[in-house]
């Protein structure tokens, strides 16, 4: 049985290629529970890739990972119990209203009283006015607040956000951020994936580098800022962001 | 199986004859068609045509039915190639519900908009002065032949709605299946065809299927046609079963 003490995602050795296209070629890494971990990564470095394989959408060529404490790969039905995954791209039915949609997902977790959270959620997302209309016509940020809210049904221990702010304003970029610490503080395992070095510095108890199909770097933020000399010449003192130190280790700064 | 596949089947199916409910137009385009060939061949063509047969709806609507189906799965297709577009149908395959509920409830849809569909056809087709002495039996039989060709088709759909990289390639398989009827014994009789074509159109899966409803809606004996008609739709039924399963674990992985 799944114990407090085990890691909520514990990843080793993850290997998954398309065709030639050699995208992750050992991936270790473990997610301590209810804690908040930031897989950053440039285009194309297989994030997507390795939350697809933890979500249960993907298998692995090689490699073992287990969420929640349950393996992939031969428990999937009890990992997807145990997940909600917030995919790249909003997924949400554009034919049926904002209501209808979360209403749909708690019917399909099988939990009772659909329409009561459906409305809860609603009111938490701010959605409440918009919850009768088809989401086809809901704004970028709206419909991704929904998406998020969609993902929350249930109440699942473990959660994939995959670059869940990319394309959202300022305003709705910290409305989603403060979904995420909400979760955080509930006890929620959060695994994001992001572009924004920001975000991941905002969010995240560790943060993890996937560079070429491995995690290049991995700890809290003040490990990583110690990977860099702490100040540069300069007439003022100045801490490297998480920034320099990403393009650092990736090493694309001209 | 799953033990929640009968109740997220039926969630799900809710969800899909909602979008049909909320778009009735997808019914509208695919009784169009057939029914606007319907009126051409019988009030244009019609009389040039020797059937043998004393009314010529009568004669040609068990091959505007089939077209019905062909243009109606386009649909199926369509609304499948949503799903995996949109990101939608990965979402339930991260859920906590049955997996293959999700491909059931679109073939269900698909049964469901084509019997419709059928169902307004059938009406304008009566408008025109269709008329059929059949037996409840009978009208059974038509309605279990149609049923299965609808879910053979569906399987079929399903293939590209799965695969299709764009919504063009999503539903133009259906082109060569709308056309197959009329290389068949719907709407003139395969003896006043050149030898070839005759000899496709005769073991072809529609004729049979065709002179098997003709013969149910006239009371006429039907042989042996309405055997092969069967072996036709269950073949072809269980075929695109298979093919379709393996197109769907390979993109689930
Ligand atoms: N189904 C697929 N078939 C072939 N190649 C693929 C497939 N999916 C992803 N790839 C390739 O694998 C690599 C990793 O893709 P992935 O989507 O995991 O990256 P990512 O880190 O999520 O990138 P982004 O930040 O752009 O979302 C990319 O080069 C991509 O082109
Ligand atoms: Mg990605």
């Amino acid at each position: 049985m799944t114990t407090q003490q085990t890691p909520a995602i514990q990843v080793h050795g993850l290997e998954k290629s398309y065709k030639e296209l050699r995208v992750l070629r050992g991936v270790n890494f473990e997610v301590a529970r209810g804690s908040v971990f930031a897989l950053l990564g440039s285009n194309g470095a297989g994030k997507t890739t390795a939350v697809k394989i933890l979500s249960t959408l993907l298998k692995a060529d090689v490699g073992t990972a287990r969420v929640n404490g349950f393996d992939v790969a031969t428990q999937a039905a009890n990992v997807r119990e145990s997940i909600s995954l917030t995919g790249q791209f909003a997924a949400v039915d554009e034919i049926l209203s904002g209501r209808e949609n979360l209403v749909l997902v708690a019917r399909l977790r099988h939990l009772k009283d659909p329409g009561k959270i459906a409305d809860d959620l609603l009111e938490r997302f701010s959605l409440t006015d918009a919850g009768g209309r088809k989401t086809a016509t809901y704004s970028g940020g709206m419909r991704r607040r929904l998406d998020i809210a969609m993902s929350l049904i249930g109440d699942p221990p473990v959660i994939f956000l995959d670059e869940p702010t990319t394309g959202l304003d300022p305003q709705a970029r910290i409305e989603v951020w403060q979904a995420v610490r909400e979760l955080a503080d509930r006890g929620t395992t959060v695994l994001l994936t992001t572009q924004y070095l920001d975000e991941a510095e905002q969010l995240a108890d560790r943060i993890a580098i996937l560079h070429e199909g491995r995690i290049i770097v991995n700890g809290t933020l003040a490990e990583l800022k110690q990977l860099l000399p702490p100040a540069k010449v300069e007439y003022v003192e100045k801490q490297p962001t998480l920034e320099d130190v990403f393009l650092t280790l990736v090493g694309t700064k001209a | 199986m799953s033990k929640h596949f009968f109740g997220d089947t039926t969630v799900l199916l809710g969800r899909s004859l909602r979008h049909i409910t909320r778009s009735p137009d997808t019914i509208i385009t695919t009784a169009i068609m057939p029914i606007a060939m319907m009126l051409m061949f019988v009030y244009v063509f019609g009389g040039a045509i020797r059937t043998g047969s004393a009314s010529y709806v009568n004669y040609m609507l068990p091959g505007i039915l089939l077209i019905t189906v062909a243009s109606g799965i386009a649909y199926t297709a369509y609304r499948l190639f949503m799903d995996m577009k949109g990101g939608i149908f990965e979402r339930f395959q991260s859920m906590p519900t049955a997996r293959s509920s999700v491909l059931w409830a679109h073939v269900l849809t698909s049964l469901v908009a084509n019997l419709i569909s059928l169902g307004v056809v059938m009406l304008v087709a009566l408008l025109m002065g269709f008329r059929s002495g059949a037996g409840v039996l009978a009208w059974l039989s038509v309605t279990g032949i149609l049923i299965l060709f609808t879910l053979a088709l569906t399987w079929i759909a399903v293939i590209p709605g799965l695969s299709a990289k764009t919504m063009e390639g999503a539903s133009a398989f259906s082109y060569p299946l709308i056309f197959l009827p009329f290389l068949s014994s719907a709407f003139v009789p395969t003896a006043t065809m050149p030898g070839p074509v005759r000899a496709f159109a005769e073991n072809q899966p529609t004729t049979s299927i065709v002179n098997a409803i003709r013969a149910l809606f006239t009371g006429q004996p039907v042989g042996t046609d309405i055997w092969v008609a069967l072996a036709w739709c269950v073949g072809i039924l269980v075929v695109a079963y298979v093919l379709a399963m393996r197109t769907y674990r390979r993109k689930i992985s």
